[in-house]
């Protein structure tokens, strides 16, 4: 159900980095096309 | 708590803290000045939204900045803060001052060694000449102020009369933009403003000072070495400091930490006897959430910039001081997450010096105001930062899940810093955590700072910096 969907991952400093968000959702099938880690202060 | 080793102390001599109040330069903070030149009515409105000085003055986070409220005490008052204010509020704080825009402007002229800035000549005699300080300012009558706008300079304003004009340096280099010489000079002159205040109310001459580093936010270059740097030493030039040289210390957010650790560090060896530590206003970061308080009409609060300066020395007995062997950097494997910033930059600090989070009386944490971020979407960060301390505390046995609250009640605070990047990061802090020190109140405040390293595109990386500060009881 999860193979081919693509995601775009944003994280945030103080709470979840992107990179992390990426990396579970790979491992539960997605593909990630883009993250990044934003800082909104 | 139990201490491994000797400790290691440096004194903090002084500290100031500087708000310069600059509504009309909102509008060249970089999200206003994208918006409004997308949409030119955004300009109107945030113009309509803007505080005078006497509320920028009169509200509260604002009146804790300089000291003249502990920052403990803003739980208790009424909010929204910004419609609440502060009766019988003065610009005059324990710690430093609210600058008001002509005072600005005078200190702008003062420090133009390039002839950047031009005043229109019978409102800056009338309304600015009184503040004047350094250089001569260049005055020019309002035709001529308005010919070099229609040139390309950046129209300066007094509400909404024009009153001066900021050039570029050079035709063809991005570096050298009126933008981004305006954007460096106000750093300058706020971070020269700050080390003057410490030095007065600390009473030490100009001339004692043999180091400053400045931590500010800009990148002062050309187009062949863009962010070359040495903001310090203009700084240290302002500023009277002819004995010393400088240089400046950059990692985001968490500069002004790292550059306490080097000051530190340069006292500790023997290399420097007084190191200023200073930082100018980030005007980039000038109504970076407008929008948001626009839809909620509420006043544009990112309407100042903030600045901060300190004096380090030699340790003497009772100073209050920087623990130099608590200080903790945030190393490549740790990883971003907060829990990883709370382990490396608190817990392992800490347990080096025999300690565990809850033998720290006061943790000085990311301090952005919630009045500000909460609207915008981007939450509560002290309190975020408070509460993963506190579950850090409770995985590690020191306290139970029934007490995060009280852990982050005690040992924590609300945010109060404007959204100036670097200022809020825990150094803004300092100033508050050295009088609660002082009287007592405390044993001890570890400061702890975030750098967000991924928003230059370099790395994924986040990074930190933290230290202790208590008294040096001998």
């Amino acid at each position: 159900m999860l193979k081919g969907k693509k995601i775009i991952a944003i994280g945030e400093r103080d709470g979840v980095p992107g990179p992390v968000i990426a990396e579970c959702l790979e491992g539960a099938g997605y593909e990630v096309v883009f993250q990044a880690t934003e800082c909104f202060v | 708590m139990a201490e491994t080793a000797k400790p290691v102390r440096v004194g903090i001599e002084g500290v100031s803290y500087s708000l310069t109040h600059v509504p009309d330069l909102v509008r060249y903070g970089s999200k206003p000045l994208r918006e409004i030149r997308a949409n030119s009515a955004l300009g109107e409105q945030l113009a309509k939204r803007s505080r005078d000085f006497a509320a920028a003055t009169a509200y509260a986070p604002n009146q804790v900045y300089i000291g003249n409220i502990a920052p403990e005490r803003l739980s208790d008052l009424p909010k929204p803060w910004y419609e609440k204010l502060i009766e019988a509020a003065t610009p005059q704080g324990r710690f430093g001052d609210l600058v008001d825009e002509e005072r600005f402007y005078a200190l702008l002229a003062g420090a133009d060694q390039f002839a950047l800035v031009t005043f229109e000549e019978h409102w800056f005699r009338e309304r600015v000449a009184r503040h004047s300080i350094g250089r001569a300012p260049r005055l020019r009558a309002l035709a001529e102020v308005q010919s070099l706008c229609d040139k390309g300079a950046l129209p300066l304003y007094s509400g909404e009369r024009l009153v001066g004009a900021f050039a570029a340096a050079h035709d063809e280099d991005a570096s050298l933009a009126a933008e981004v010489l305006l954007e460096n000079l106000a750093g300058k002159v706020t971070a020269t403003h700050s080390l003057r205040s410490v030095l007065d109310s600390a009473k030490i001459t100009a001339e004692e000072i043999d180091f400053v580093i400045s931590c500010s936010e800009e990148a002062v270059g050309d187009r062949y070495n863009r962010g070359g740097g040495n903001l310090a030493k203009a700084i240290a030039e302002d500023g009277g400091c002819i004995n010393a040289s400088g240089c400046d210390t950059k990692a985001f957010c968490a500069g002004p930490m790292y550059a306490m650790v080097h000051g530190a560090s340069l006292i500790q060896s023997g290399v420097a006897k007084k190191v200023a530590v200073v930082a100018g206003g980030s005007l980039a970061k000038l109504g970076m959430k407008f929008e948001s308080h626009l839809k909620k009409d509420m006043p544009i609060l990112e309407d100042v910039l903030g600045s901060f300066a300190a004096i380090l020395g030699p340790a003497t007995p009772n100073q209050i001081c920087v623990r130099l062997d608590s200080a903790a950097f945030h190393p490549v494997r740790a990883g971003s997450s907060p829990q990883a910033m709370a382990e490396f930059l608190a817990e392992k600090p800490l347990a080096k010096l025999g300690m565990k989070l809850t033998d720290v009386d006061r943790y000085g944490v990311e301090l952005h105001n919630p009045e500000i971020t909460v609207p915008s979407g981007s939450g509560d960060v002290p309190r975020t930062n408070y509460l993963t301390l506190a579950a850090l505390a409770v995985m590690r046995g020191q306290i139970q899940k029934s007490q995060m609250e009280d852990f982050v009640r005690t040992r924590g605070m609300p945010g109060y810093a404007p959204t100036q990047g670097h200022i809020p990061s825990a150094i803004v802090y300092l100033g508050h955590a050295m009088n609660a020190l002082r009287s007592g109140e405390i044993r001890n405040a570890l400061l702890m700072a975030k750098g967000s390293l991924f928003l230059g595109r370099m790395t994924q990386l986040s990074d930190g910096c933290s230290f202790l500060v208590d008294r040096n009881e001998v």
